[in-house]
């Protein structure tokens, strides 16, 4: 480049190419452009070198960098953080029984959501996000209870199952198969329906029940009571009631005597820790169908009486 | 053979083209095009090197309004936040604060909640409506006079003053050599300069915390980080701005010298140089005749005090702020000369722009004014009403979606609800919930037996978040309004006295039929 051409419309150098007369004009990058890039590469060089940055160099598969950096690293102390924040919480939930938890209102939030969140997780697949359950999977936010609704009972259910038989604990009851056993025909078992809808105000036709109660008062009543109001000791639920698991149709009824259910939760003992299950306990039972416990009626009782003026024994005698 | 010959004459062109047939070497393109744009005389310089401004100190009206407007803006700036107004326990008691962890904001008597903040959107409309009112009225006197940006310049420009001297020091001293001197006084300006914007942030972070406790705090080392870190962001803004970029600041960033234009029309107010009395201007000794010439004598006074530097006799500026500091200087000069004042001085725009001479009446009162003070009237309704309006209580009422409904043992059914109840009240407040708008509607809490209505207290200044259930007989729940599964129900608060304060809609579901 011995002679600088310049353009004579516009005073700018030209780069000496020409193509059919037409010559380009030399309109270099701007000088802060081109050493903000040189620094930029500068800058990453540095970076290559101290986080990683290249593909199948070194051990894992990857050049690891002078800092050792990693986001997994970081994730994991992120959540053994959180875990650590956590705990002054959860050791308390472990550490303490339902009553004293309920009465300390943060333990009892924290509990509630951390219940919440431990559902969704755990339980949500079978009884729906908003523990409304579906057909053969219990609402949990109503007040029927099979096994029972208080604190215990739920803790309970929830740590061994139901007919869960890797668990040694588990709530046990196994309803007969009254038509596949051979135990009833199948005119009885039509019988026996139409009494059970009678029980809650279904049925339709009077002879049948008449044979129905009959049959029901030798077959049934051993777990469901006289009366149909079922026992909670065995897992038989109530059939007087609007709450049907498997469903109130007469053929959804028939087909629960003929072939049986048996409907089965697993133990959550080894998967889930103490706390987390009491969380969980905590948050079903809060959802508006959660029972008192004998005990706390007791309590109550106690403080009834505590309240009334208690005579002198001594003085009496 | 036409269409030959002119690839002939083509060819020809094409070959003469690289050399060019104009004067003067080397031209790209066809010798008959036309002349490119993008000529090198032609190119517009965009960038303006900045010319420093030295203002002269002056005496006068306009300087003593300044003064006066400075005072009064600077007070109320550094000591608003140490008014206390006593709002009762456990409330702050400062008269002017922004309570951002509680998320309030307090003005005297009233208090903004976060969910209010739509009152910030009626003080900014209002904020613009005075502003474009006081702009048609009297020009940029917003720009002139209480801007923060001219306030703040303004008491630089005095600091450096102080130490440096007036005009001709200042200028002196930019030109001399670097020497112990010069870099003591620069120096010492702007550690001064520094000392003043540090303690502009510092006031500013009292409008967000207690003030004497936070002032406390600052000096022991103990505010919050966010304390020292917003003293540095507005203490280094203030610094910037006031103390380095100064007129800059006005001319290439700030919007309003471009909106003004829209707002400034014949009859607005502006300082304004009189042509017509003043030209042909030119140096006077005394004793000479004033027939025959312009009263300016050329004297250049009011560019000397000018914060922005520029001649205010070349007319109507869009770098000029209006502060009518040459109207002080030049009546001064006027005095000193025996001519009459306001050779410079404040006139109604069609003044200027017909040469300085009055040739119709200036109309104060025009469409514009009254559609201004109209809507700040409409404004300021609209705002007072509602705050004189707006409960101290407030009501919210979120259903459960998941499940909708919940059939219970009995039959009944069961709705799910969260209500949220506020208190703006300093006390706690004992309230009723109840339901209506459903036959036989029963509610209860998690715990608690179903029953007509559910009592709890509202903690002062919080919000009370309450988990109920509605409870419907199954039968009501599938027959009249409930047939299709969808109902309303209405959520009431009564205080103790049974008084209902508030009530809230919502759905209820069941089964329906």
């Amino acid at each position: 480049m011995s002679k600088i051409e310049r353009d004579e419309h516009t005073g700018t150098e030209t780069t000496g190419h020409e193509w059919d007369g037409i010559k380009e004009l030399n309109t270099p990058l701007p000088k802060w452009w081109l050493y903000t890039f040189y620094a930029c590469i500068l800058w990453s060089i540095g970076y290559m070198v101290v986080y990683p940055a290249i593909p199948f160099a070194g051990e894992n598969g990857y050049s690891e960098g002078t800092f050792g950096y990693s986001q997994r690293d970081v994730v994991a102390e992120e959540v053994a953080q959180a875990k650590a924040a956590q705990s002054q919480y959860l050791d308390q939930i472990a550490a303490k029984d339902f009553e004293e938890i309920r009465g300390d209102q943060d333990l009892m939030a924290f509990a509630a959501q951390g219940g919440k969140a431990a559902f969704g997780d755990n339980c949500a697949p079978c009884h729906g996000t908003g523990a409304q359950g579906f057909t053969g999977f219990p609402n949990l936010n109503d007040d029927d209870w099979i096994w029972g609704g208080t604190l215990s009972d739920i803790y309970q259910t929830i740590k061994h199952g139901i007919r869960w038989d890797e668990d040694d604990e588990t709530r046990f009851s196994e309803m007969p198969r009254f038509l596949d056993d051979g135990l009833l025909e199948r005119s009885q078992v039509e019988d026996v329906t139409e009494y059970v809808l009678s029980l809650s105000g279904n049925s339709s036709s009077p002879e049948k029940v008449e044979r129905g109660a009959v049959i029901f008062a030798e077959q049934c009543t051993v777990c469901h009571g006289e009366s149909g109001m079922g026992d909670r000791m065995q897992g038989a639920p109530n059939l007087t009631d609007a709450i049907w698991l498997y469903g109130g149709e007469r053929e959804d009824v028939y087909s629960t005597i003929a072939h049986s259910r048996r409907g089965v939760m697993p133990s959550w003992a080894g998967r889930l820790d103490d706390a987390t299950i009491k969380q969980l306990v905590l948050y079903v039972h809060g959802l508006g169908g959660g029972e008192q416990t004998i005990a706390d009626e007791a309590e109550d009782f106690a403080e009834e009486m505590a309240d009334e003026p208690v005579e002198d024994e001594a003085a009496q005698q | 053979m036409t269409a030959e010959k002119n690839t002939d004459q083509a060819a020809e062109t094409y070959k003469k083209s690289p050399a060019g047939t104009s004067a003067g070497g080397s031209v790209l393109g066809t010798p008959d095009a036309k002349p490119a744009i993008n000529r090198e005389e032609d190119k517009v310089q965009l960038y303006a090197d900045r010319v420093k401004v030295f203002p002269r100190r002056v005496y006068g009206t306009f300087r003593s309004i300044k003064w006066i407007v400075m005072a009064l803006s600077l007070s109320i700036y550094y000591l608003t936040p140490w008014i206390r107004f006593d709002r009762g326990p456990g409330v702050p008691d400062q008269a002017v604060l922004i309570d951002m962890p509680a998320r309030k904001a307090y003005f005297f008597w009233i208090e903004i909640w976060a969910q209010e903040v739509y009152y910030a959107t009626g003080l900014l409309i209002l904020a613009a409506m005075i502003l474009f009112l006081m702009t048609s009225l009297a020009g940029r006197v917003w720009c002139g006079y209480a801007c923060p940006q001219t306030v703040w310049t303004d008491l630089f420009v005095h600091i450096e003053r102080w130490i440096q001297g007036d005009r001709n020091q200042r200028m002196k001293l930019e030109k001399a050599p670097w020497g112990p001197s010069k870099i003591f006084k620069k120096f010492f300006t702007h550690i001064c300069f520094m000392i003043v914007s540090i303690l502009t942030g510092g006031a500013f972070v009292f409008y967000f915390g207690d003030a004497p406790t936070l002032a406390v705090q600052l000096v022991t080392g103990d505010a919050p980080m966010t304390s020292y870190l917003f003293i540095a962001i507005t203490a280094g803004f203030t610094y910037l701005l006031g103390g380095i970029a100064r007129e800059q600041v006005c001319i290439y960033m700030c919007p309003w010298p471009r909106i003004q234009g829209a707002l400034v029309d014949e009859n607005s107010l502006l300082v304004t140089y009189n042509k017509d009395r003043g030209e042909d201007r030119g140096p006077h000794k005394k004793g000479d005749t004033w027939e025959g010439r312009g009263d300016c004598i050329d004297c250049k006074q009011c560019v000397a005090v000018c914060p922005m530097g520029i001649d205010i006799r070349n007319g109507f500026q869009l770098e000029c702020i209006q502060c009518a500091l040459c109207v002080d200087a030049c009546n001064g000069i006027m005095e000193k000369i025996d001519r009459p004042k306001n050779l410079i001085g404040y006139a109604p725009t069609h003044v200027d722009m017909a040469g300085g001479k009055v040739t119709q009446e200036t109309k104060i009162l025009r469409p514009r004014i009254f559609i201004y003070m109209g809507m700040i009237a409409i404004v300021c309704g609209i705002m007072l009403t509602s705050l004189f309006t707006r409960s101290d209580i407030e009501l919210n009422v979120l259903k459960d979606r998941n499940p909708l409904f919940v059939t219970l043992s009995s039959g009944e059914i069961r709705n799910g609800y969260t209500v949220n109840i506020l208190n703006k009240q300093h006390v706690d407040r004992p309230v009723y919930v109840r339901v209506s708008g459903i036959e036989g509607a029963q509610i209860r809490t998690a715990f608690s037996e179903p029953a007509k209505q559910v009592k709890t207290t509202v903690p002062p200044d919080d919000m009370r978040s309450l988990r109920v259930f509605v409870l419907v007989d199954g039968k009501i729940a599938t027959t009249g309004d409930l047939a299709d599964g969808k109902g309303e129900v209405t959520f009431e608060v009564l205080d103790e006295n049974g008084t209902l304060l508030l009530d809230h809609d919502s759905a209820f579901n069941s089964a329906g039929k």
